[in-house]
């Protein structure tokens, strides 16, 4: 389903990613693991059309999307729910949504899909005249959920869902990612809380320095001593 | 003895209670945790300590002095320094010069500008920042920003030290470190007082923890009544973390 194929990325003068190659297939959850600094976001933004790779490609579904635009990347059926949530605070939690569903391709279906993201995430619904910067951290984090799934993806690129969030929300919003998963939509996670990542991940890659040096199925990269001395703190 | 005391503190957010009638003590020299679900008034409670809101009733004491109504900039400098859950660094300076800052911002009157230089260095090196001195605090990752935050609020000379989730966003290994670094500054004999998500830290670092609910105290206690306490597990840790996995 995603193909990424020896990138490099650059910021400015600094090279961020190093001849990056990955693959996502149907209905997976990937998991991405690396310390901070190690250029997990910055592939992310490569694969969402927010970066451009100096060399290197990104195909998608058998179509190439490096260099396309990030809308026509989202109408393309891949979502990205960025970290820190980045809601339009001053906007309602229905509009917010809403604006998940502005492409060409979904808009005409956008009431069926919002009743759908209310089903999955029924506290929206309760709360959707209410303005997205006067919800819980828990709350702005199915918002931004909700406005990812809002385009229909096939491919959803979560970056950090759990940051900050009480235990039980955690546990919630993990078991929502393996919902989405069961519902057909591949998922690539990534997350600073490794050990419930992996188990719930069917593959994971590991990031370091902006070069992939590990990869494998998650329950066997579990048992693995670097992951975890480097990942685990065990 | 008691460092900082809470009598009925309570704060509004139009008609909603932020924080709802607390009380709370912290002993000199204790590492207190705050936990709590998301919009438990967590945050809001270290807004009104250090005066970033105005409390709407009850008192602060800080080493017995009422602190309530004070500007935060003279809580500052009685000894009270925090950190922010959303980094809030001088993005555009260099790391030292965020530390410099906090130094002349503290309780150091008359501090030369050579001295403040020195002691923001050993800062630095103190929270292993030494070699990032001259980097612009907005290219720092996360992680070191947030140690950053912490250099600067140590550089005013607390006796009390707020912080805000400084492990958020942090993976295992670095949360490790995290902790580490906090049980040095509590060696130091800095009071600490601690909101964070990451149990881990909390269980390691702290004696003693206090939830928050819908902006009220729900529970007090050592690390090892509150991950038993039945109304914590419900509304706060969930059985899977009960379950200790």
């Amino acid at each position: 389903m995603l193909e990424v194929s020896n990138i490099n990325t650059f910021y400015g003068k600094i090279q961020a990613l190093w001849d990056l190659s990955l693959r996502i297939d149907e209905a997976e959850i990937v998991a991405l693991i690396g310390a901070n600094g190690a250029g997990k976001t910055t592939l992310l933004n490569t694969i969402s059309g927010l970066l451009r790779p100096a060399s290197g490609s990104v195909g998608f579904q058998g179509k190439r999307i490096d260099g396309l635009m990030c809308h026509a990347i989202v109408e393309l059926g891949l979502s990205h729910i960025p970290e820190g949530r980045k809601l339009f605070p001053d906007m309602s939690v229905r509009e917010n949504l809403e604006m998940g569903a502005y492409n060409k391709r979904v808009w005409k279906h956008k009431q069926e899909t919002l009743d759908k993201v209310y089903q999955l995430f029924p506290i929206l619904k309760a709360r959707q005249g209410q303005l997205a910067s006067t919800l819980s951290g828990g709350e702005q984090q199915m918002v931004a959920m909700g406005r990812g799934l809002m385009s229909q993806p096939r491919l959803c690129i979560i970056d950090e869902p759990s940051s900050g969030l009480a235990p039980i929300v955690v546990d919630e919003i993990f078991q929502i990612i393996q919902g989405l998963r069961d519902q057909g939509i591949a998922i690539f996670l990534i997350e600073q809380n490794v050990q419930q990542t992996l188990e719930i991940a069917d593959r994971a890659y590991v990031l370091e320095n902006g070069r992939v040096t590990l990869e494998g199925e998650s329950k066997e990269l579990l048992e693995e001593e670097v992951i975890r001395k480097a990942y685990l703190g065990l | 003895m008691s460092i900082l005391e809470g009598k009925g503190v309570t704060k509004y957010f139009g008609g909603l209670a932020a924080v709802s009638d607390v009380d709370f003590n912290v002993e000199q020299g204790e590492a207190l945790g705050l936990i709590g679900p998301n919009g438990a008034g967590k945050t809001t409670l270290f807004n009104l300590i250090s005066a970033a809101l105005p409390t709407k009733s009850g008192t602060i004491r800080f080493k017995g002095k009422n602190i309530t109504g004070l500007k935060p900039y003279k809580i500052c400098r009685m000894g009270v320094a925090r950190t922010f859950q959303l980094v809030k660094v001088f993005a555009d300076m260099p790391a030292l010069s965020n530390v410099i800052l906090g130094a002349y911002f503290g309780m150091s009157p008359g501090l030369s500008s050579l001295d403040a230089v020195v002691k923001a260095s050993e800062i630095l090196e103190f929270v292993g920042l030494s070699e990032m001195k001259g980097t612009p605090a907005k290219d720092l990752t996360l992680a070191n920003q947030k140690r950053l935050e912490l250099a600067r609020a140590l550089a005013t000379n607390p006796e009390l030290l707020l912080l805000d989730e400084i492990m958020a966003g942090l993976n295992p290994t670095e949360v490790a470190q995290a902790m580490e670094l906090v049980t040095r500054i509590r060696g130091k004999g800095i009071t600490i007082i601690m909101i964070e998500h990451v149990m881990k830290a909390i269980m390691n670092v702290c004696e003693r923890i206090m939830v928050l609910h819908h902006g009220q105290k729900i529970a007090e206690g050592t690390p090892q009544e509150i991950t038993t306490s039945k109304k914590v597990v419900e509304v706060y840790l969930g059985e899977k973390a009960h379950a200790g996995s």
